[in-house]
Order: structure tokens, then C-alpha cells, then sequence
């Protein structure tokens, strides 16, 4: 069998949904920030197989500015995390229920 | 030795991004070289780069308006009088945060500089966003913008509620960034490039035989955007966050985060993806009929005056989603006159919210703002000119610019969208009427003495307030100059 890019297209649509579908059912803040690395890596196997397809070098150009603004977010979300972690402890974004209207 | 080719640059169009950027990282490192630094250097430091920014604009919007927009780095960034237009509101945006700011940091005790840095390195990335002629420009600018507004969600460190805000901003914008780039992914797969201008060339020189690829893109984008901007039913986060963060930052929010998401939405939507507006239309306007009328509606039942100015700020958004809608020239620079005025009017508003806080940014109920019009009057006045110009009253440039994108959906044939949008603008008339009545109509309790035992009012606010106050007013009296500008402001895609 011949692994086309239709494929890998297909495998990214899948981890991305995954990472979609994880971010808005699980509730600790941790894993949901490894659901959004999953979608934004799901993204990055679209650009890379689209890239090929294309035989355009824009596509593997593209991920490493996605990784370094995943790298970014990372370094902004775990700090957020931290800060919130040691004023309560096992904080899920259930216990975070101060703002409400 | 070969000598290395490196693209053409003007330089003379990226003094804005070079003032901003360079500006907060200079303030960055001398806060962290000199020990102590007088209170008012970084304020002043943040208002001067903004003025700055504001001056260098004159000679680069004559420049455009005489040679024409122009497009360098390999074609990534272009300058035009769009980018021009919006640069200037998000200068104006951080000149008024900075003023407002100052005052809070003092009365909250919250020393340092991060904020002006912050706030001039996401501006920096406004800049970038509105001068996007790449998706992936368009991406970084947007994430350049975003990660420094999570941090300034965050930077009251006394207060749960404001890290609260920061993670639920974090966590949701995060994830609207992964749709925005996913919709990348798929629009270069159908059209082989994440350049606008070569996006552009390659949709009205070919015909898509299978289409799905690139609408599935479209949509994504319009998913990731709309989060940006706030827009239902992507809006979840918006109150919440700015209950939670510093009112100031939240000023910046809503005037300058705002401006920058819908010159990105004007520019791959209307400009890049004009072609196949008849596509992306429908969702659009569904987007902007609930918008508005989801917005007014639940801003409504709100108690917190901070929400309902959140809730006011989406219905606001969905007003500029119906410009954008229209995708003609006369719907885009309705969008970028109302962005103008929105700036003013948000700007104001919040400045007004910071000082009714008090200290501890806990005392938003509409409680605190009884009787305001006695203790207050200055204020109180700026406010009530802010409020009748969020609700579109004749005589204030609210009413203006909710004109012009009316008028420009009614061009277009979107009637039905039209009708809703004003019946919307009734609902939330209705809300800043409530909070009109609270400042005059209704007593707090104290007996006359009140005052007296009433702090001065900060001088920042109260500046910025009064002075949003009269910007708004004299748009609504003689709107010519605004206008005109906003029509000089329609954006162009030139190849690089």
C-alpha cells in the first residue's frame, strides 16, 4: 500500500481533532496546555505533508515559526499555571470560579 | 565571495514597528540595569513612543497617498494607507493606556515597568498584523500581540481573579491561534502559498475544481479571528477576562487587540479572499447577527458594570463585522471609522471604571457608580458623552460610524442583517441608559457630606476620559475629517 499525503492530511485532522476535542472536556489546565501543543504539532504535520505535495519549501518553512511560538506560549502558559498552582493547590479550571455575571 | 542578496526594505514604512519594539525592549533593559527609576519615566517613555509613532505617520501616509502602498521584505509586509490608519489608532490606544495606568499601578502598589513594556511590544505586534501581506506574518504579529496581553491579564499579583483571567485568556486564545494556523495550513495547501498578494493572483487566475480544501481554510480562519475579535459564538471568554484583568489592560484589550484583529479580518477576508466573498458571506453575517443581538441581550441581565462595558464591547464587534460583511470599499472604511471611534470610546470608558474601582479593582457593581453625577460631575459628564456615544445617539461619533456600516450593509442588500443589527443597537441602548440612571436619577445613601470625604480623582483617567469624551463629540459634530480619512484608508495588495 501506498502511503499518499491524503494520509498524513488525514492524520493531522485527527490529532488536531483530538487536541480539540481534549482541550474542551479535560479540565486540568495542564493537560488542556498539552492538548493545544498536540493540535499545534497536528498543524505542523499539515504543513510539512502539504509542503511535499507541493514540492514548495514555504510549508517546512512554516513549522519552525510555529515552533517557536509554541515555545513562546509555552514560557507564558506554565508561568500563568505556576502562579495560580501556588495560591491553591491541584487548582482544575473548575475551581477557578471567581469571575462569573 | 559572493555578496548575499537580502531583500528590499523601506525603511522609512517600519518606523512604527521599530519605535514600539524598540522602545519597550530599551525600557526593559534600563528597568532591569538602574536600580530606581522615578515613577513617571516609563509612563512618559510609553506616551513619547506613541507620539512618536503618531508624528512619523504624517510623512508616511503623504508618501502613500503621493507614490502609491508599497510592499518589501520578499512581499511579506506591505504599507498602505490601511495599515497606516490602524497603527495610528493602536498608538493612539497605548498613549491613553499608559496615561490611565499610571494611576492604577500607584494606587494598587504594583511597582515596576512590565507593563509599559508589555504594552508597547504588543502594539509592536499590531503594527505587524495590520501591515500583514503573509498568513504567517499575519500569525507571528498576532502572537506578538496576544502573549504580551496573557501576561498584562495577569500582572495584578494580589489578585486571583486577575490570574484567573490571564489562564482562561491564555488557555483560549491559545486554542483560537491553533484554528487560525490550521486554517493557514489549509488555504497554502490549496493555493500553494501563504502570501496575500500571490493568494490573490492565484484565485482570479484559476478556477478550484475541488473547492473544499480552501473553504475548509476560510472557515478556520474566520473561527481563529472571530475569537480575536470576540465575536459570537466564539465571545465565551471575553467578560470573564475583563472582569478579571486590570481595568487599564483591559482599555488596551478592547481598543487596541480589537483594532488589530479586524484589520486582519479586512485584510484576508475582504482583501485576499474578495474573490470568493460570496463563500464566506453567509457565515459572516450569521457571525455578526448574533453577535450583536448576543451581545445586547445578555449585557442586559448584567450587575457588573465592567461585564456589561465586555458585553457592549462584543455588540460593538459584531457593528464591525456588518462593515466587514459588505466586503466593498465603502463597507471597509466604515469598519476602520467605527475601529476610530470604538478606540475613543473604549479607551474612555474604561479609564472612567478605573477610577470608580478603587483601590483593590474590586468595585465594578453598578451600586458604586449611585449618585456619581453629584460627587463626581467632571466624570460623571466625561462618562455620560462616553455611554450616548456607545449607544449611537445623534450628535456623538457613535452615531456616525453605526451609519456608515449600516449604510454599507444596506448597499450590499443586507437588509434582514440591517434590521438586526439596529434592533441590537435599541437592546443595548437600554444597558448604558441603566447605568445613566445609577449616575444622576439615583441617590447612594450618603447625605450631601459625600464629597467630602471623596480622594481627588486621579489626573491620568480623568484626562484620557475627557479627553476621548471630546474626540467623540467632535466626530459626531463635524465627522468630514474622520470620514474622509477612513475612506483614504482602504487597503491594497501590492506584490512585492
Amino acid at each position: 500500500m501506498v502511503v499518499t499525503t491524503g494520509w498524513y492530511l488525514a492524520l493531522g485532522a485527527v490529532l488536531f481533532s483530538m487536541g480539540a476535542v481534549g482541550l474542551l472536556v479535560r479540565r486540568n489546565p495542564l493537560v488542556m496546555f498539552m492538548c493545544i501543543e498536540l493540535m499545534l504539532n497536528a498543524v505542523n504535520l499539515t504543513f510539512v505533508s502539504l509542503g511535499a505535495e507541493l514540492g514548495d519549501l514555504g510549508g517546512q518553512l512554516s513549522v519552525f515559526f510555529v515552533l517557536v511560538v509554541a515555545a513562546a506560549e509555552v514560557v507564558v502558559g506554565l508561568a500563568v499555571i505556576v502562579a495560580i498552582m501556588r495560591r491553591r493547590s491541584g487548582a482544575t479550571v473548575d475551581d477557578l470560579s471567581v469571575l462569573r455575571g | 565571495m559572493a555578496e548575499l542578496a537580502t531583500p528590499y526594505v523601506a525603511w522609512w514604512a517600519l518606523v512604527p514597528l521599530l519605535v514600539f519594539s524598540a522602545g519597550g525592549l530599551l525600557l526593559l533593559t534600563v528597568a532591569s540595569l538602574v536600580r530606581r527609576l522615578p515613577d513617571v519615566l516609563a509612563p512618559a517613555w510609553t506616551v513619547l513612543a506613541g507620539a512618536v509613532v503618531l508624528v512619523a505617520l504624517v510623512p508616511m501616509w503623504r508618501q502613500v497617498d503621493r507614490y502609491g502602498a508599497e510592499s518589501f521584505l520578499g512581499g511579506a509586509v506591505g504599507v498602505d494607507g490601511s495599515s497606516i490608519f490602524v497603527t495610528g489608532v493602536l498608538a493612539v490606544a497605548v498613549i491613553a493606556t499608559a496615561l490611565t495606568a499610571r494611576d492604577y499601578l500607584a494606587r494598587e502598589a504594583l511597582p515596576g515597568v512590565e507593563l509599559y513594556v508589555l504594552l508597547l511590544l504588543s502594539a509592536s505586534g499590531g503594527v505587524v498584523m495590520a501591515s500583514a501581506n503573509d498568513l504567517i506574518v499575519l500569525f507571528l504579529g498576532l502572537e506578538i500581540l496576544s502573549i504580551a496581553v496573557y501576561v498584562l491579564a495577569a500582572l495584578h499579583l494580589r489578585r486571583i481573579e486577575s490570574q484567573e483571567a490571564a489562564m482562561k485568556y491564555f488557555l483560549l486564545g491559545a486554542f483560537a491561534s491553533a484554528f487560525l494556523l490550521y486554517g493557514i495550513a489549509l488555504v497554502y495547501g490549496a493555493t500553494g502559498s501563504t502570501n496575500l498578494v500571490r493568494i490573490s493572483t492565484f484565485l482570479t487566475t484559476n478556477v478550484l475544481i475541488d473547492d473544499a480544501m480552501l473553504l475548509a481554510g476560510l472557515g478556520l480562519l474566520l473561527v481563529g479571528l472571530g475569537f480575536k475579535v470576540a465575536a459570537v459564538p466564539f465571545h465565551a471568554w471575553t467578560p470573564d477576562v475583563y472582569q478579571g484583568s486590570p481595568t487599564p489592560v483591559v482599555a488596551w484589550m478592547a481598543a487596541g487587540v480589537k483594532a488589530a484583529g479586524f484589520a486582519a479580518l479586512v485584510r484576508v477576508f475582504v482583501l485576499t479572499f474578495g474573490t470568493h466573498a460570496t463563500d464566506w458571506r453567509p457565515a459572516m453575517q450569521v457571525m455578526a447577527g448574533l453577535t450583536v443581538l448576543g451581545g445586547a441581550i445578555v449585557a442586559v441581565v448584567q450587575t457588573d458594570v465592567k461585564r456589561m462595558l465586555a458585553y457592549s464591547s462584543i455588540v460593538h464587534a459584531g457593528f464591525i463585522l456588518v462593515g466587514v460583511q459588505a466586503a466593498t470599499d465603502r463597507g471597509t472604511s466604515s469598519v476602520f471609522a467605527y475601529l476610530a471611534v470604538y478606540t475613543l470610546l473604549a479607551v474612555g470608558s474604561f479609564a472612567v471604571i478605573t477610577v470608580i474601582g478603587g483601590e483593590g479593582d474590586a468595585n465594578h457593581g453598578l451600586d458604586a457608580y449611585r449618585g456619581m453625577g453629584r460627587r463626581r460631575p467632571l466624570l460623571a459628564g466625561a462618562f455620560t458623552v462616553l455611554l450616548l456615544g456607545q449607544a449611537g445617539i445623534p450628535f456623538t461619533g457613535g452615531f456616525v460610524v453605526k451609519l456608515g456600516v449600516l449604510a454599507s450593509a444596506v448597499d450590499n442588500g443586507s437588509y434582514l442583517l440591517a434590521a438586526v443589527a439596529m434592533l441590537a443597537a435599541a437592546v443595548a441602548a437600554f444597558v448604558y441608559l441603566r447605568i445613566l440612571v445609577a449616575l444622576y436619577l439615583e441617590d447612594d445613601g450618603s447625605d450631601g457630606d459625600g464629597r467630602a470625604a471623596l480622594p481627588a480623582a486621579p489626573a491620568g483617567p480623568v484626562f484620557v476620559s475627557l479627553v476621548a469624551a471630546a474626540g467623540v463629540l467632535a466626530v459626531g459634530l463635524v465627522p468630514g475629517p474622520l470620514l474622509s480619512l477612513a475612506r483614504d484608508a482602504v487597503p491594497v495588495l501590492v506584490g512585492g
